[in-house]
Order: structure tokens, then sequence, then C-alpha cells
């Protein structure tokens, strides 16, 4: 049966290569998802059985005797062996989130090709390496965060900048993941009663938990569950109240202050009360979602209405500004190459292994699954036709505010739609207008919305279904927006204790309310600036948080390739390298794009620039009501190109001291010291996965 | 309930996050005997604090 084997991954590579033949191929028709699905799954098997195997083998040796973290410093605490099926689903629910849903949706104004290509390729060379191998280098360290491995492997220079970027980082992330919440809620009551309802409903759960029933997280997030069911239809209720509809039907800028007093709360009040119960809520809907999306999915393979590629590759796009490259690669990072990743990898994950070679599955393996969500939120976004597709994600700057304006707009780009589809979509899911609803959310809905119609209940529950959707994304938004407020809180308060100690107190109110304020008006400024931008925001933001996202992924591959080379496996470094390479060439080319373009769509300068002409010539630019609107468009300009200015030499940074480094080590100028922990063998039964 | 529901169920809460007091008080058993352990709710506090205190619980 020993051929068998060899004949089997055979069959699944030429499975897979067949499928990507008939979607290079195909022109003209609908393309079914299936094809997308067996190109994606077949690469992720070979990827998988053959790469990672590579890594684990001849990289870094991993060795099944060699006692892990959570054997030798075994706590009880946060240093527990763990199954390897627990810790993969724990990794894996902490490493998806929103971004592998709403990157692959923007991406998709390119045409299903490129964004799809970009996830299988980037994740196989890309993605799941950097994850896997920050994850092994952190396993050989006791667990160590990528920013002490930063600080120990290649220097303090390179440590202090990856810390500071990271909290460049979170601030860029927060403010477009809650536009991305505002622009789902605007002038929608039951969304926004939906979601409101989810924060009565955690304290609720918080208090039950605390007082009720202590310790009863299962039967706490059980009822919780109901109890957001109930939300949706209380939702719906509400909005079909004319007398009371209207004091939910908020503005923009109301909505975003309202979400940056949530975050506030969230980062001053106790744990227990919000936070931890929006989190176990947040993980069931996740895990829940994702199955039922595969599964929904895989049952109906809907066709793809979105062409391969559309006319926008040339950069003319109105999703966002630019060409296919560089900007595909910036749009899509969580689901192809995410360096978010580093930090779950080095930090709750390397502390649970129960034996070093299960980095390998957990590792590669997640980051594949989290890949193939992307693929899953591209389809969603693709079965829509491309003309509502257009309509949902163009900013009203460019398709106008009425259904009439945005079908003739959309009809001279060569996609056809009509006003009255457009309104009866709307209507379908009860909502005044989906024109312009942009940052991925709203069409992410309505594809999820016809898949799960389709498979479980007619065009009646389209309604239901798409707001349920948007709850799924905005809950787990929320989620990471609060949780990441509270962590932005501590980074500033580590960061502040330097200027003035007392600062640094994490449970003196004084100091928490403070650095919690700070912090929220950091992103907030960027979320406001966001509503109040004609082209809806997400087009500038985007880009930036794909670009930090980006370096943050370079930082951690300077530290997987330092650790390589330490380990005298020079020759094996390419495997980081490779992918390194690419996002450093991805992430200067959009850097510089973005600041630089005279293009005034897409450069921040010579938008600024052509703002400022207009008011000079006497005229109000779009969306201008005074000069001093237009004093603050220019400033925001300015600030953003500022930003990708700051990424853009931090990544510089990083790179020149790992090249000082290897170049050190490599001509034998420098010691190769590794802070590697040596080997010690597990013993029997101390590691068993408990 | 049954042993094999009970099993389940503690799996469930070890992958969204919940601490494990069981495995916490084998550990404290097995490896340092006669310390004083934390009653559950203190273990569960002090468990949360750590867990929203650093980077790395979460992504985007």
């Amino acid at each position: 049966m020993k051929f068998l084997k060899p004949l089997a991954w055979a069959a699944i590579s030429l499975a897979g290569a067949g499928a990507f033949a008939y979607l290079a191929l195909s022109r003209g028709e609908t393309v079914s998802a299936a094809w997308l699905l067996t190109a994606a799954v077949c690469t992720y098997l070979v990827a998988y059985r053959f790469y990672s195997a590579f890594i684990a083998s001849k990289v870094f040796a991993l060795d099944a005797a060699r006692a892990t973290p959570a054997e030798r410093l075994s706590d009880g605490r946060d240093f527990v062996p763990t199954n390897k099926w627990i810790v993969f689903g724990h990794h894996f629910a902490a490493i998806a989130g929103p971004g592998p849903l709403v990157g692959p949706t923007l991406a998709a104004q390119f045409g299903f090709l490129p964004g799809f290509l970009w996830i299988v390729v980037g994740v196989a060379l890309g993605g799941a390496v950097q994850d896997f191998v920050i994850l092994c280098s952190s396993v050989r360290r006791d667990g160590k965060s990528i920013g002490q491995m930063a600080k120990e492997e290649i220097g303090p220079i390179a440590g202090f900048t990856g810390m500071v970027a990271v909290l460049g980082i979170m601030i860029v992330l927060i403010a477009v993941l809650a536009l991305v919440v505002v622009n789902a809620l605007k002038a929608s009551p039951w969304g926004t009663v939906t979601i409101g309802l989810t924060i009565p409903i955690a304290l609720v759960m918080g208090v039950y938990m605390r007082w009720v029933r202590p310790g009863r997280v299962l039967e706490t997030t059980a009822i919780g569950l109901v109890l957001l069911v109930l939300a949706l239809y209380a939702g719906r209720w509400v909005a079909e109240q004319p007398a009371i509809a209207p004091a939910f039907t908020l503005s923009g800028t109301t909505l975003a202050i309202a979400i940056m007093v949530y975050a506030f709360a969230a980062s001053v009040l106790p744990v227990w009360l919000l936070l931890a119960p929006r989190d176990y809520l947040s993980a069931f809907v996740k895990i829940g979602v994702v199955v039922a999306l595969a599964v929904g999915i895989v049952v109906m393979l809907p066709p793809l209405q979105m062409p391969p590629l559309t006319r926008f590759v040339d950069g003319t796009g109105p999703v966002f500004a630019g060409k296919i490259f560089p900007f595909v690669f910036i749009t899509i990072a969580c689901g192809a190459i995410s360096g978010f990743h580093a930090l779950i990898a080095s930090g709750t994950t390397p502390k649970l292994l129960a034996v070093e070679s299960d980095a390998r599955f957990i590792g590669y393996g997640a980051m594949l699954t989290e890949s193939l969500v992307a693929v899953m939120a591209l389809i969603a976004a693709c079965i829509l036709s491309p003309g509502v597709y257009f309509a949902i994600n163009a900013p009203a700057g460019i398709i106008g505010t009425t259904v009439e304006s945005a079908a003739h707009v959309i009809g001279s780009w060569g996609f056809v739609v009509s006003p009255a589809e457009l309104s009866a979509l709307a209507q379908q899911v009860h909502e005044a207008s989906l024109l312009s609803r942009t940052g991925g959310a709203p069409s992410l809905a309505v594809g999820m919305a016809h898949i799960f119609a389709n498979v479980l209940g007619g065009g009646g529950a389209m309604a239901l279904w798409y707001h349920f959707a948007i709850m799924f994304e905005a809950l787990f938004i929320l989620t990471t927006l609060d949780a990441g407020t509270r962590v932005g809180r501590f980074m500033l308060q580590d960061l502040g204790k330097h200027v003035w100690a007392p600062l640094g107190r994490v449970s003196w109110y004084p100091a928490v309310l403070l650095t919690s304020a700070i912090f929220v008006a950091m992103w907030g400024w960027f979320l406001y600036q966001g509503v109040l931008d004609p082209l809806g925001g997400i087009n500038s933001l985007w880009p930036l948080f794909g670009i930090a996202n980006q370096l943050l992924a370079a930082v951690a591959l300077c530290v997987g390739t330092t650790v390589i080379i330490k380990m005298g496996k020079a020759r094996y470094a390419f495997t980081t390298m490779l992918p390194l390479a690419w996002l450093v060439v991805v992430t200067m080319s959009a850097g510089w794009l973005k600041i630089f373009s005279p293009d005034p769509k897409l450069g921040f300068l010579s938008h600024a620039r052509m703002l400022a002409d207009k008011v000079a010539a006497g005229a109000l630019p779009l969306g201008a009501k005074s000069a001093t609107d237009v004093a603050r468009m220019v400033f925001n300009d300015r600030i953003d190109a500022a930003v990708a200015g700051f990424f853009m030499v931090s990544v510089l940074i990083i790179l020149a001291d790992s090249l000082w480094v290897w170049y050190g080590i490599l001509s034998g100028a420098r010691a190769a010291t590794s802070t590697e922990v040596p080997f010690t063998a597990s013993t029997a039964g101390a590691g068993v996965p408990r | 309930m049954s042993a094999q529901l009970e099993r389940l169920l503690a799996i469930v809460r070890r992958v969204i996050g919940v601490p494990d007091y069981a495995l916490y008080l084998r550990h404290m058993r097995e490896r340092h005997p006669g310390c004083a352990t934390l009653s559950p709710r203190e273990f569960e506090r002090e468990r949360l604090t750590a867990r929203y205190s650093r980077p790395g619980s979460r992504c985007c």
C-alpha cells in the first residue's frame, strides 16, 4: 500500500493545478465557487504536507523529545501543557478577527482573481511561515514575546522601534475597525439597537458570572446567545415603530462618539464586567459563523458574479485608489500574511504547547484555516452582482446619493444595475439605503445573507440574515476594539512611567483614566476624520492599516531570519527572507505612493495640495462647507502622510539593524549568541497534555 | 451529567479561553504540595487580570 500515498498527493496536486488552470483560463462566463475552494484547499494540503514539514524538520528540527516551556515552567496558570486540538482552537480564535473578512471584500474591486491568488500563495509562502517560525522561536525561548525577541536577537534599537510601531499600528487598526462599524450602523435603527443591546447583555452576563452563578461560564454564555437572538428581533421591532425608530437612526459622527465612549468605559471598568463576557460570547459566535459560512458555501456552491479581473486594476477603482501592485497586497493583510499574528504566536500559544512538534499543526495549520476564512469572505463578496457590490462599496463622493445617480455612474463603468434593483435590495434587508456603505461589512453581510437565506429559507429571511451578519461582524470588531484599547492603555502607562512614575500604576484611577482618555483620543481622532471624509475614510485609513500590519510582519520576519541564521541554518533563511523581501518591496512602494503620488486620489500630499489650490482659486472642494473645513482636511492629509512615513522609517531602521547583525554573523565578525534555551529532555508523563 | 459531556464542556471552555481551576489545583498538588492555593474566585480574578493586561491575546 506504500505506493498509494505518493499517488494520493499527486492527485491532490493535480486537482489543485487543474482548478487554478480553469480559473486562469475561464473568461466571459460565471465561475463556480467550487473552483476557488478546490484550488485553495489543494494548495493548503500540499503546502502543509511538504513545506511546513520542511521547515519543521530542516529549519527548526522540531523534536517531540525536547521539553516545552509548558512542561519545564508549568505553573498551572500561563504555562499549561495542553492538548494540541485545544491549542489549535484557542490559537485560531485569537488570530481570526474581522481582518480576513474586510480585506478580501475591499480587494474584490480588482475582480476575484488577484485577491484570491495573493491569499492562497501569500499564506503558503508568507503568512503561515511567519506564524510558524515565530511560534517555534518563542517556544525555544520560554514563550518570550516578539518585542523581547526583537530586542535580544537583533538589538535594542530594533526592539524599541518595534514597540513604538506596535502602538502606532494599534491606533490605526482600532480607528479603521471602528469606522467599519460606524459605516455599517449609520442610519440603521435595526443594526444600532441590536449592537447597542449587546452591551447590556454583556453586563448582565458579567454580573451573573460574578454573583449569581460564579464560574458558570458556559451556562452564562448560553444565556447570552439566547439574549443575542432576542436582540436581533428587538432591533427589527424598534425599526418598525415610527415613533421610536428615529431616536436610533444615528449619524456617523454620533456613532463615532458613542464608540469612543464605549471603548473608554471598557478600558477603565473591571474586566469581569464587560470584556470577559463579551469575549466568551464573541469566541462562540466567531467559530459558529465561520463553520456555518463554510457549510453554506459548500452546500450552495454559488456562481461568482464578479469577473476575474475588472478594469480597476489600472488604479482608478472607487473602493480605494491605487493599482493592483502594490495595493492588493496591502489591502489583504490578514488571510495572506498578518504581522499581528506574531503577537499571538509569541503570546499565549507558546506557553501551552505540550509537545514541541505540535507547533507545525498550530502555527502553520491555524493560519491556513484563517486563509480559508478569507477565501470564503472573498466568495461571499463576489457572488453579488458587480453593480450591487460597487453601489455598496463606492463612496458617495463618487456615485452620488440617489439610486439613480449610483446606477448611472456604475453603468458608465460597464456594470449594469438598475435603480429599482438597488432600492429593492435595500428594502429586502430592511435598510433605508445600501449606497456607499463602505468598509466591507455591509456588502459581506448581503453576500452572507444570500448564502444563508438560500440554504435555510427563502428571500423573506434575507433581512434577518443580513442583520445577523452585521451583528456578528460588529460584535467581534467591538471585541477587538475594546480589548485593544485596554492593551493600548497599558502600553501607554508602560511608556508614561518613564516620564512620570505614578503614570505606570495600573490600578491608580487618575492614571488609568488619563491614559485611557489619551489612547481613545489618539484613535478617535483618526476615526472622526474618517467619518467626516467625503470619500468615506476607508479609502485612506485601510491602506494605512495594511501598511502598518505588513510592517509588523516585516519585523517578525526579521526576527525569524535572525533566529534561523543564529541557529547556523543560514542556507534555509530563504524561508523567511523570501516573504520579507516581498513585504519590504510592497510596503515601501505602497507607502511611497500614498505619500508622494502626484495623483490626488492616491497621494496624501498631492491631495492636500489640490485642496489648497481649490481654496486659493476661490472654490470649495467636495464635502467642505468652509475654509476651516478645508484647512482641517489639509492638516488631516499631512498627518496621514506623516503616519505612513513613520511606518516606512520604522521598517527601514529594523531592516538595517537586522542586516547589520546578519552580516556580522555570516562574516564571522560577530558571535552568533542566541538566547535559545538549551535542550532538556522531556520527562515521560510531565508533558502529557491535559 | 455524564463524564463524557463534562469532558467535552471542559474542552469548549479551554478553547474559548476560560482558565481551568481543576488543572491549577492538580498542578499545585503535584508540584507544590503543602503550598496554599488560591480559591476558585481568586484564581479566576487573577487570570482575568493577567489576560487583559498584555497584547497578544487578540488579533485584528
